[in-house]
């Protein structure tokens, strides 16, 4: 297989029946493998719950490890919305000209810091120092921040292997907590002292809330990122006629983008609680299991897509789920739009070519399927145009 | 050229040309409250669906399969929507209205 391809470990079980039991500690997931019935569960928010006890709809579980309620994902509507409706106006300012100039010049100055020659580790030298200061702006809190999430490592939210490893996770909490505290005392023009201002159906936000809504956005936003950046990279490394295409064709590179978040589909999959007793491809799925919305198997469904294992540059009917569906859509997804266009533009002014070295890949086992998301390490060597 | 009246779910109504591109691409380029465009017509995020006036559907033409699949599930959905980024803009649209969906 070529080193920048994806797999589709799950294309049989989608074929042949749909979905696919997997086990996550004491609380087995049926995933959900073709695209339409993704989309239905993941609209009918009644029968397939976001708002279950905190932690569960996420796989690996997090319900030993957490008890804060991540908002507005672990949220379900009416509620949802209120808080929708308060947070989506901050999100979309990735759409105003002063926050993408800042994002191009980010991104320049980087990609101007790698064309030295000399080879470069793409995932914690590239692809999290990315990821890092542009997280800053989506705060709106000052570019030095980002060398303390830098230091931190791309591990500070995973689950390596087996356990899920709370520890790390307290880093996170710990300083957050200390931020929303900072912004008590002295509120500024940040997304804290934004959410410490706001009202939410007439009511303050608590503390514990705030709380919930930066630790989903830290967390939902770094490896998702990171995995687009390095996918991105690896894939120019491997295919420089489509790094030539893009330079060429300008008006294509919005559809390029949406393909890579297709066929990457970074987030493989998240899950939901069962309200009552129900069918999923006729399949029994009891009131208080799990299900999950397999994004990265949707997004392959050959009765949809055209081509599906192929990466097709202009696309045009995508209608992919590689940022979610219906209420829960992906948030940050403007935001990582304009970090994947703005990569895009910079790459083709900049880099000429790009050598791939050597990778390791980041495999992600569910049971018997085995699914490529990413590396955990990526060395390259980008050539200047 | 095509004239064609946007009217948003605040009930203001807007005229605007356009003369190729689709009908998202000319309501984002003219600021169009409620159409959002996210993934810039590739049929994949429904923040571009509008309500064709009845008696205008054929010259708005049929869904294609999937955007119907993709109509099924959105808010307000009726049998007069559609998703204007799968429409593109030619003179034969001239005096369409479209009313913003969400
Ligand atoms: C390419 C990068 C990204 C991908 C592929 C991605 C994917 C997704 C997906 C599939 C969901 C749906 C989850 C569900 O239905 O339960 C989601 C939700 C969410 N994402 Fe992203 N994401 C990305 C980047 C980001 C970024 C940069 C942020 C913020 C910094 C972010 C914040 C969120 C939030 C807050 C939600 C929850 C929305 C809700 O429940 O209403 N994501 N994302
Ligand atoms: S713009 Fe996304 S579906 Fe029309």
């Amino acid at each position: 297989m070529k080193h920048s391809a994806i797999n589709d470990p799950f294309e049989q079980a989608r074929v042949e029946q749909g979905y696919a039991q997997v086990s996550d500690q004491d609380d087995p997931v049926t995933m959900l493998l073709r695209l339409k019935d993704v989309r239905k569960c993941a609209h009918n928010w009644q029968t397939f719950q976001s708002g279950a006890v905190p932690g569960r709809i996420v796989v690996p579980s997090e319900v030993s490890i957490r008890t804060t309620r991540q908002i507005p994902f672990e949220v379900d509507p009416p509620l949802h919305k209120s808080f929708r409706e308060l947070l989506e106006p901050w999100f979309k300012r990735p759409l105003q000209a002063d926050y993408q100039q800042q994002l191009h010049q980010q991104i320049e100055t980087l990609v101007k810091s790698v064309l030295l020659g000399e080879p470069v580790e793409v995932i914690e030298d590239f692809a999290l120092v990315l990821q890092s200061r542009a997280l800053t702006l989506l705060l709106n809190i000052p570019f030095a921040e980002s060398e303390l999430w830098i230091s931190w490592g791309t591990h500070v939210f995973r689950s390596e292997g087996e356990a899920l490893d709370g520890d790390k996770a307290n880093i996170l909490y710990d300083y957050i907590d200390a931020q929303i505290d900072k912004a008590m005392a002295k509120p500024g023009d940040d997304l804290y002292s934004m959410l410490l201002a706001a009202e939410v159906n007439g009511n303050k936000l608590s503390k514990e809330e705030i709380k919930g809504v930066m630790i989903l956005t830290f967390a939902g936003g770094r490896d998702t990122v990171i995995n687009a950046v390095s996918n991105t990279i690896a894939y120019f490394s491997e295919h420089p006629e489509s790094l030539q295409r893009l330079r060429d064709e300008p008006e294509i590179r919005g559809r390029a983008i949406e393909e890579f978040v297709r066929y990457f589909s970074p987030l493989t999959h998240m899950g939901r609680v069962v309200t009552e007793d129900t069918q999923v491809c006729e399949h029994a799925a009891k009131a208080d299991t799990r299900v999950s919305l397999c994004w990265a198997s949707a997004n392959r469904d050959a009765s949809v897509f055209e081509n599906p294992n192929e990466v097709v540059l202009d696309r045009k009917m995508n209608p992919h789920v590689g940022f979610g569906f219906s209420h829960h859509n992906c948030l940050g997804a403007t935001h990582a739009r304009q970090i994947l266009s703005t990569l895009i533009n910079v790459l083709c002014e900049n880099v000429q070519s790009i050598d791939f070295i050597d990778g390791q890949e980041n495999i992600e086992h569910w049971d018997e399927f085995k699914r490529k998301v990413g590396y955990h390490n990526l060395n390259v060597k980008f050539n200047p145009a | 050229m095509a004239k064609i009246t946007f009217i948003t779910q605040d009930n203001i109504s807007v005229v605007v040309e356009g003369q190729s591109g689709s009908l998202m691409a000319l309501a984002v380029e003219n600021g169009i409250k409620g159409i959002d465009g996210d993934c810039g017509g590739v049929c994949s995020c429904a923040t571009c669906h509008v309500h064709v006036q009845a008696d205008q559907m054929q010259l708005a033409g049929e869904a294609s399969e999937i955007e119907k699949d993709m109509l099924e599930l959105d808010d307000n959905v009726s049998e007069f929507s559609r998703l204007c980024c799968q429409i593109e803009i030619s003179d034969a649209l001239d005096g369409i209205v479209l009313t913003v969906a969400n």
